[in-house]
């Protein structure tokens, strides 16, 4: 928008200062990350004389092999691919049959029912009434724990909305002229239409609910139940418990930090592959929700 | 608009729907009322019900669940509690020592946070705006929006990595000499090191906002600025910042509403006993006494304590703003 005068000295100093800041950013992002993967390619004693930088010191494949042999670390693993599925396809079902509902503008009562969603945007009801809730609706230790409270977030409901509403109201007539019920027309003609809306609501939820720990950390009891974000987190909690140093358990500190990078390295892969496909979509659905929210 | 699968609606029942024939006040259409859209829409409703019911148990029922803060609860009786108690719980927590040194932690953090993620953003949003070269601008973007998608316990257990005792940061510091710190067990790092997380997982992710307000910036103000005689840094002092003011008003005003509920479960995985000193904030204090320990309503009453705060917060910041500079949420 500024390229019609010619920069001045000043300017192109500011750019290059600019460029090397921005860079610092980058380094400083991703840095963390890279170094994690290295560590947890690399062997125990150089990641203790702290010589792993970005790339391994001393590859080896051990600790990937300790962590693949871990029965516990394969059914949590598991555990998070069914909750992610099942409480996504229970969130899909909830948000699209009210998103539908809500962006018809002639239905009677449609304003409250709105303010009935977006009223939980700014008031809930807390930690510890939800949790008296759904303990005694006897849904711990069950996948419903972790699908039904989370089933419809108000923020992806207002984004598919305004997606419903910007379909053209016409083409829903005619599907209702020729015969067709309000059911036939959201499953027949106005979801085929809405293939790219529904795709970036699949991926926003699997993506929360994949990175989710906390509901599962309180309504799960049992380790073979829990979800592999759990798992990590109690290799964390066990790391840092503040237990006293000592040769021996300085050994295994270590082996456990080694253990963590993989763990870590795992449970962020497939958020690392779909990144690159679900960025674009998030960024757009970030700014739609700000405009109607 | 007609659900009706009969295709000729009998003349005067149906027809045009009561919305548009409003221009025509001649006579209003009679049958109009709650039963005619009943049994026009029928199946619109029933699509509503299932979500209806989950706002009604997930979302309203612990909001009226929040009574057992002033009743006795039991594990295993009902939600709404046994029987009054009437302030009790509410006495127990302002007598409480614990809970004022939780306060005074909330508002340690809740205040650092608000001071140093709220600007970077803008910084980092400005920043990016006056990168010419697009790749740059979108490889910069993409990295720096990566934290945002990677689960909590991720971004701590990184977190704990990098500062480990032998981890990158003390071995940085050993270059300069200096003997490890043990930076998660010492109780003033806490902040720091909360902080300075926070920072790394939303700093990218908070410029997208700023980065659309920066792109509906009308280029003819820069032009006018420019004539006036207006340097860049006068250019962003006088038109980019006036710009998104409104965008970063209304971001301040959500921040300083959700000020107390500083980031609990990142604090969860972060804290240990021996960081409770700085680290142990409302919420996570609540979650040990409620959860933990099973005092139910005392946590309750902590709970409904933070949420009015937190109503009173937003809503006074919301007024200050509309009053001072006429932008608010609502």
């Amino acid at each position: 928008m500024v390229t019609v005068d010619r920069p001045t000295r000043g300017y192109r100093v500011f750019q290059g200062v600019n460029g090397l800041i921005l860079t610092g950013v980058v380094v400083v992002t991703l840095y963390p990350f890279l170094n994690i993967v290295a560590r947890s390619f690399s062997g125990e004693r150089q990641i203790r004389a702290g010589e792993v930088t970005l790339w391994p010191k001393g590859f080896n494949l051990t600790t990937y092999e300790i962590v693949f042999q871990d029965a516990t670390f394969w059914r949590n693993y598991g555990n998070t691919v069914f909750y992610t599925v099942v409480s996504t396809a229970v969130a899909m079902l909830l948000t699209t049959c009210y998103a539908y509902v809500l962006s018809k503008k002639h239905l009677r009562g449609r304003g409250i029912l709105v303010g009935v969603a977006v009223f939980t945007m700014f008031f809930s009801g807390g930690l510890i009434p939800t949790y008296v809730l759904i303990t005694s609706l006897d849904l711990k230790n069950t996948v419903w724990a972790l699908a039904l409270p989370n089933a419809i977030s108000v923020f992806n409901l207002l984004v598919m909305k305004a997606f419903f509403e910007s379909l053209p109201d016409e083409l829903e007539e005619a599907a209702q002229i020729d015969g067709l019920s309000t059911y036939g027309t959201l499953l027949r003609i106005v979801l085929p239409l809405s293939k790219a809306v529904v795709a970036t609501m699949v991926l926003f939820y699997s993506v929360s609910f994949w990175n989710s720990w906390f509901g599962a950390f309180l309504y799960l009891d049992r380790a073979e139940l829990m979800p592999v974000t759990v798992y990590l987190r109690n290799l964390i909690a066990g790391a840092t418990g503040g237990t006293g140093a000592g040769a021996g358990t300085e050994q295994l500190t270590q082996v456990a930090a080694n253990i963590q990078a993989v763990t870590i390295v795992l449970t962020a892969l497939p958020i690392l592959c779909v990144y690159p496909f679900v960025q674009r979509y998030f960024v757009s659905g970030v700014m739609l929700g700000a405009v109607k929210g | 608009m007609s659900t009706s699968t009969t295709p000729a609606p009998p003349p005067g029942t149906q027809g045009p729907s009561p919305a548009r024939a409003a221009p025509r006040p001649a006579r209003r259409p009679a049958p109009t009322g709650r039963r005619r859209a009943l049994r026009r829409d029928w199946q619109l409703y029933s699509l509503a019900v299932l979500p209806l019911l989950f706002f009604l148990v997930f979302r309203y029922l612990p909001m009226i669940g929040n009574v057992i803060a002033f009743r006795r609860f039991e594990p295993g009786g009902s939600i709404l509690g046994e029987q009054w108690a009437g302030l009790r719980y509410v006495e127990m927590f302002l007598t409480d020592p614990t809970f004022w040194q939780v306060f005074r932690n909330t508002l340690w953090i809740g205040g650092l946070t608000l001071l140093f993620c709220f600007p970077v953003p803008i910084v980092l949003a400005l920043l990016l705006n006056e990168v010419r070269t697009r790749a740059l601008k979108r490889f910069v973007q993409s990295v720096s929006y990566l934290p945002h998608f990677l689960s909590i316990v991720i971004v701590a257990g990184i977190t704990l990595q990098m500062l480990a005792t032998d981890g990158p940061v003390n071995h940085v510091l050993g270059w300069f000499g200096q003997d490890p710190v043990r930076f998660i067990q010492e109780p003033e790092w806490f902040r720091t090191i909360y902080v300075g997380s926070e920072i790394w997982q939303t700093a990218g992710w908070g410029t997208i906002l700023y980065l659309t307000a920066l792109t509906t910036i009308d280029d003819d103000l820069y032009e006018a600025a420019r004539i006036d005689g207006a340097n860049r840094w006068r250019q962003i002092w006088h038109v980019t910042l006036p710009g998104i003011r409104p965008t970063m008003i209304t971001l301040l005003i959500l921040n300083i509403g959700t000020f107390l509920a500083v980031g609990f479960e990142k604090i969860l995985l972060l804290y240990n006993p021996l960081t409770y000193q700085t680290g142990d904030v409302i919420s996570t204090y609540l979650y040990r006494t409620g959860v933990e320990s099973n005092s139910f309503s005392y946590a309750a009453a902590i709970g409904l304590f933070e949420a009015v705060i937190g109503l009173v917060l937003i809503t006074s910041a919301n007024l200050l703003s509309r009053r001072t500079v006429g932008t608010s949420l609502w």
